[in-house]
């Protein structure tokens, strides 16, 4: 075992770049739960983001392009999840299992053209003297666009949720959409705009992979960081911050897991590569132990359909 | 349409589907554990078959099964081509190696053929090609080439195939620089870019110049690329798209004369359970051109190398070697002997770390 051969400022920095694509699906899927919608579909709107992202930056060969790509075609594809679950009522978890497998299928099936195509490579952004302090630069100011928007993305997230009156609005058709509907919002109008930004959030987080991170399309690519970003916002107990600390402890296990083994730590590998899916695991038990206080963050009509006339 | 004549029609198409295959040209079968454009592995096993076809002209018809799983899945997805009439079926990875032995159990006048397994029955027949041949040229210019005397090897499962690979690498590596290290990252599975991409990327980190793939993506190729100053070799594939730099060389499977031997032999009639195992010597393992990267002197070193493993004067495994805990394999000028190459499970002494088990 050698630990001192672990660069730990440039893992601290794949950290980052490892940790984004859950980053973004999470924060999408929690504004979509606060509204009170559970839509299980994330993997397949990030896989079809991915897709996409990856099919039109390689057309246009633009990067900004494929992104933008990306949030759109995931928006569009909940929108079939949105459509389902708003108007038609159907069962929620369901509709969201069957959007997952429905984004597998048909991505693979876009993508056909595209396996083995090489990505653009995206440049990292070198922002000047603030990038260059020891340590923290190399760390926080030396990465790609997408990570800092994802960040940026959180606290906008956050403070509207916190101190917007349209993310009162949100907080309020999710914890009770009777009495919102009563007071004259329009419940259904909301939690679509609410289902259409996690699925751009989720297109955003899987073209991330597909552009940036890998850069090349291949079926399934995003193996299940879907159901990670699910669990993260459990974890995070639908607060924004939380979302951002639990992506990077997610994002931060996985790599060090490739870093250990680089350096001969001797630990057996299958360990290493549960530890994530173990902690959520723990975490969800802990924080389930806790039961008033889980019970108090999770949105009140989660996973509830709402028709005006009931 | 109603059940009844979906029914029906299902059943006919079936029996149009069975009668044709009782009449028509010979099938041959081939099941891919990637997708058949990976770029690397399933794509060779893919377009060897592709050029095998077209030796035959209108005499073998080709059928496909792309991405599957090794596992449970395998045998369903072999079981299907078999009924659908395939005269032979190719598995084209490791872990197909019990599907292929149960499912051939049940179809005995199908004739089946593993790569890179172990297993046979009359009517399973084995093949595969002595990377380790190819790895110990790698291996050779990782050795010289590293600055950093850090190597990395990217392995897949811990499976004979691949301890042979990191082995034969880094013994050639150790040999031409004694300060040389090799780390090794398991990711247990043959095919996922991200996994691989992490892989590379944290090797980088840590300093290694030098990384070698026993994966089937090109996204090793990819963070190397961004990096800048490391080199890597291209896997199954010759990857010439990353040529000079990254990739500074490879390892290129050439199937298609095995498979066109064997599907000639099941034309004749002539077919019989064999355990095909074939180097660089009878061109089933290919070196890729090695890039101006490398300085002439040591490429020419590298072919040289090449050339005595190739006319069979020089083995990769030659003793004195011994294992990792310090006791001898190998005496001094003893070659291992397939036996123990084809199940090898332990590490040659300097390599750090263990094999999963």
């Amino acid at each position: 075992m050698n630990l001192d051969s672990i660069n730990w400022i440039l893992l601290l920095a794949s950290l980052m770049v490892a940790s984004t694509p859950i980053l973004l699906a999470a924060i999408g899927e929690l504004v979509v739960e606060r509204a009170g919608v559970l839509n299980l579909g994330v993997e397949g709107m990030m896989i079809t983001g991915a897709i996409c992202g990856f099919a039109i930056s390689v057309e246009t060969q633009s990067a900004t392009l494929g992104f933008i790509a990306a949030a759109i075609a995931g928006a569009a594809i909940s929108m079939l999840f949105g459509l389902l679950t708003q108007y038609l009522l159907s069962n929620q978890v369901a509709t969201g299992l069957a959007l997952t497998l429905f984004g597998l299928g048909f991505s693979a099936l876009i993508g056909q053209g595209y396996i083995g195509i090489k990505g653009l490579s995206a440049p990292n952004i070198h922002i000047p003297v603030i990038s260059d302090i020891p340590i923290i630069g190399p760390v926080l100011f030396q990465h790609d666009l997408m990570v800092y928007v994802s960040i940026l993305l959180i606290a906008a997230t956050w403070a509207t949720l916190k101190y917007t009156r349209a993310g009162l609005i949100l907080r309020a058709v999710g914890e009770n959409h009777e009495a919102a509907h009563a007071l004259g919002y329009k419940v259904i109008r909301i939690r679509l705009t609410a289902i259409a930004f996690g699925g751009a959030c989720a297109g955003l987080g899987g073209a991330y992979l597909s552009i940036v991170r890998v850069p090349q399309w291949t079926e399934g690519l995003t193996a299940g960081a879907g159901w990670i970003a699910l669990a993260l916002v459990v974890f995070a107990s639908w607060k924004p911050w939380r979302v951002l600390i639990g992506a990077y402890i997610f994002g931060g296990l996985t790599v060090l897991q490739l870093n250990l083994q680089a350096a001969g730590f001797k630990i057996p590998v299958e360990y290493l590569s549960m530890s994530p899916y173990l902690i959520t695991i723990l975490v969800l038990v802990v924080m389930s132990s806790g039961r008033s206080r889980a019970a108090l963050n999770a949105p009140a009509e989660l996973g509830r359909s709402f028709h005006a006339s009931s | 349409m109603n059940f009844k004549t979906l029914l029906a029609g299902t059943a006919l198409a079936l029996g149009l589907a069975g009668a044709a295959a009782a009449e028509g040209p010979v099938k041959a079968g081939f099941i891919y554990v990637g997708p058949r454009n990976d770029g690397g592995w399933s794509q060779h096993h893919h377009e060897a078959a592709v050029e095998m076809i077209e030796h035959f002209g209108g005499a073998v018809e080709l059928v496909e099964q792309e991405s599957v799983p090794e596992g449970p899945d395998a045998e369903r997805a072999m079981t299907q081509m078999a009924l659908g009439g395939a005269d032979v079926i190719f598995t084209t990875s490791f872990g197909f190696m019990d599907p292929t032995i149960n499912v051939a159990a049940k179809f005995p006048d199908v004739k089946f053929e593993h790569a890179t397994g172990y297993k046979t029955a009359d009517n399973v027949g084995v093949y595969s090609a002595r990377f380790y041949e190819g790895r110990a040229v790698q291996g050779y210019l990782a050795g010289k080439m590293t600055k950093t005397n850090k190597i990395g090897y990217i392995g897949s499962f811990p499976i004979p195939e691949v301890i042979r690979g990191i082995n034969a690498s880094f013994l050639h590596a150790k040999k031409v620089n004694p300060d040389v290290e090799m780390s090794v990252i398991w990711i247990n599975t043959w095919f996922d870019p991200a996994k691989e991409a992490d892989a590379a990327q944290a090797m980088i980190d840590q300093g290694i110049d030098v990384v070698l793939q026993h994966t089937d993506s090109t996204a090793p190729q990819i963070a190397a690329q961004k990096a800048g100053n490391v080199y890597t070799f291209g896997q199954a594939a010759d990857m010439a798209e990353f040529a000079p730099m990254p990739r500074i060389s490879s390892i290129i499977d050439v199937w298609a004369p095995y498979y066109i031997e064997r599907v000639q032999a099941v034309l004749d009639g002539t077919w019989e359970s064999d355990n095909t195992w074939d180097g660089i010597g009878a061109g089933m393992v290919g070196i890729g051109e090695i890039s101006d990267a490398v300085p002439a002197d040591i490429k020419a070193e590298a072919e040289a190398l090449r050339d005595s493993i190739a006319s069979g004067e020089f083995h990769p495994f030659t003793g004195p070697i011994n294992k990792q805990d310090g006791s001898v394999w190998l005496a001094e000028g003893e070659v291992a002997d397939d036996g123990t190459l084809a199940g090898m499970n332990f590490y040659v002494e300097g390599l750090t770390g263990e094999i999963p088990q």
